[in-house]
């Protein structure tokens, strides 16, 4: 193993690491979202400094693998997929401690019945797996797995089209509730957001794997 | 437009197999970096150019290469050797100046060639010393040694006197391999500033120089050509497994 290898997989353990860590706040942010758990909430906050430390780390070997070793090929795309990846995971942290921070700050629970007619839950569960797949894709060094995401995806898309819809409706039967209402709205755009910084992330993964470039194809080009 | 081409090349060094079959061709003003371990014929591929390999005792040489169009190792309908070292210049891996003034080693080529016009030669003296960057250090100390100067001025002195014929096409073998980290980015520099001119063709074992300094780079590996494309292509997306591995520095 050259010494260049030995700083690569450096770098992968500490992407991974950094994935786990941001695949974990996410998913407590969506038990303290649901079950409106502060102690939880401020557990993701306080691990909020963790994942930008992380950031700073990975950015900085970044940096000293580019100036030490000029990688080339496969690994100049290693490199640049996670510092590209890092910026994407940093984003998802920190709308995990966005959610996280209003739930630490509120007293009352949700409406089941607004999570329920919302499909929240079931947004979040998506939103979790499709980073867990991309976490997995990027260890495995498998593309396939790393373009499920982007059908995966459909799923936030659809309760995010209909979120206006169906909050609208709600209001207007539940119109003590509008906060609460408002509140769910914004959380869904949030998750939307946490699947596009994934399938950022498994864009970044298939240039370093195929050396090809899809950013900015149609979501069928991206799957083929 | 094709300045060089080569097309299924061989070459023997008795019963040893070289060079097998290599066909590439090269375009006017652009740099050509030859890239692969050692030993795997690339600066013998350089040296076919100027016919610097019929020198070697048991070689055979097969196939065509073609210096304008013309075929430069066909006799008769061929171009002749003299007039083909006249337009292929070379500079080695070690400076290699002559025994002589500044001022001569660059003049050597035109007095060989029977020019003896006094101001002719010193104009041509003084641009071509412009040219490889090295007027400046040296135009108050035309008649002392050549062997005065470092070894990065003596490396930009014999680029000089290569360029006195008025060469087309320059062929360097490892020209910056002998030279300090200043010396080897002026010498890339006057590379980027020759291609101009000039067609060159670079024999490296330095990755990122080849990187930094040519247009094209060609692979070879145990005398084959295993890959040839634009240089950034080959840097960061190589076609060929041999070629990244090289490359990435994983070779063996």
């Amino acid at each position: 193993m050259t010494h260049l290898d030995v700083e690569l997989k450096r770098l992968k353990e500490e992407k991974i690491e950094m994935f786990d860590l941001v695949i974990s706040q996410l998913s407590k942010a969506k038990t303290a979202f649901l079950t409106m758990d502060k102690a939880l909430a401020r557990e993701v906050n306080f691990n909020e400094k963790r994942v930008n430390a992380l950031e700073l780390k990975i950015d900085k070997d970044c940096e000293n693998i580019f100036a030490l070793f000029n990688p080339v090929a496969i690994d100049l795309r290693f490199v640049l997929a996670v510092l590209k990846i890092n910026s994407n995971l940093e984003r998802i942290g920190d709308i995990a401690d966005g959610i996280s921070r209003y739930v630490a700050e509120t007293e009352t629970a949700f409406d089941p019945e607004l999570l329920q007619v919302t499909r929240l839950e079931e947004m979040w569960s998506t939103a979790i797996e499709m980073l867990s797949d991309v976490q997995r894709a990027f260890d495995a060094d498998d593309a396939k797995l790393s373009r499920g995401v982007f059908k995966k995806d459909d799923i936030l898309d659809e309760v995010n089209s209909n979120a206006n819809d169906v909050i609208e409706h709600y209001i207007k039967s539940h119109p003590d509730k509008i906060a609460q209402a408002l509140h769910i709205v914004s959380t869904i755009r949030k998750l939307e957001r946490t699947g596009d910084q994934t399938k950022n992330i498994s864009e970044e993964i298939i240039f370093f794997l195929e050396a090809k470039v899809l950013k900015h194809l149609s979501e069928k080009a991206k799957s083929e | 437009m094709n300045k060089i081409e080569s097309k299924n090349v061989h070459l023997y060094y008795g019963d040893f197999h070289a060079l097998k079959g290599i066909s590439m061709s090269i375009q006017e003003n652009t740099v050509t970096a030859l890239i692969g371990p050692s030993g795997c014929g690339k600066s013998t591929y350089l040296r076919l150019f100027n016919r610097m390999n019929d020198l070697i005792d048991n070689v055979r040489i097969e196939g065509d290469i073609l210096l304008d169009g013309r075929d430069i190792y066909k006799k008769n309908i061929g171009m002749r050797i003299d007039e083909l070292r006249k337009k292929v210049g070379m500079v080695f891996q070690k400076p290699n100046p002559f025994p002589k003034t500044i001022f001569e080693n660059v003049a050597y080529g035109l007095r060989v060639n029977g020019i003896d016009h006094r101001s002719f030669i010193e104009e041509r003296v003084e641009t071509s010393l412009r040219q490889a960057a090295l007027w400046e250090e040296v135009k108050d100390k035309l008649k002392k040694s050549a062997f005065e100067l470092s070894g990065g001025q003596q490396q930009r002195l014999c680029i000089a006197r290569a360029l006195a014929i008025e060469p087309s096409v320059l062929l360097m073998d490892e020209p910056a391999s002998a030279l300090d980290p200043i010396s080897t980015s002026k010498i890339e520099e006057l590379i980027y500033e020759l291609k101009t001119k000039y067609t060159i063709i670079i024999v490296t074992h330095n990755m990122q120089q080849a990187g930094r300094v040519s247009d094209r780079t060609a692979f070879f590996y145990l005398g084959d050509l295993i890959e040839y494309d634009d240089t950034p292509v080959i840097f960061t997306n190589p076609k060929d497994i041999r070629t990244q591995s090289y490359v990435t520095g994983r070779f063996g």
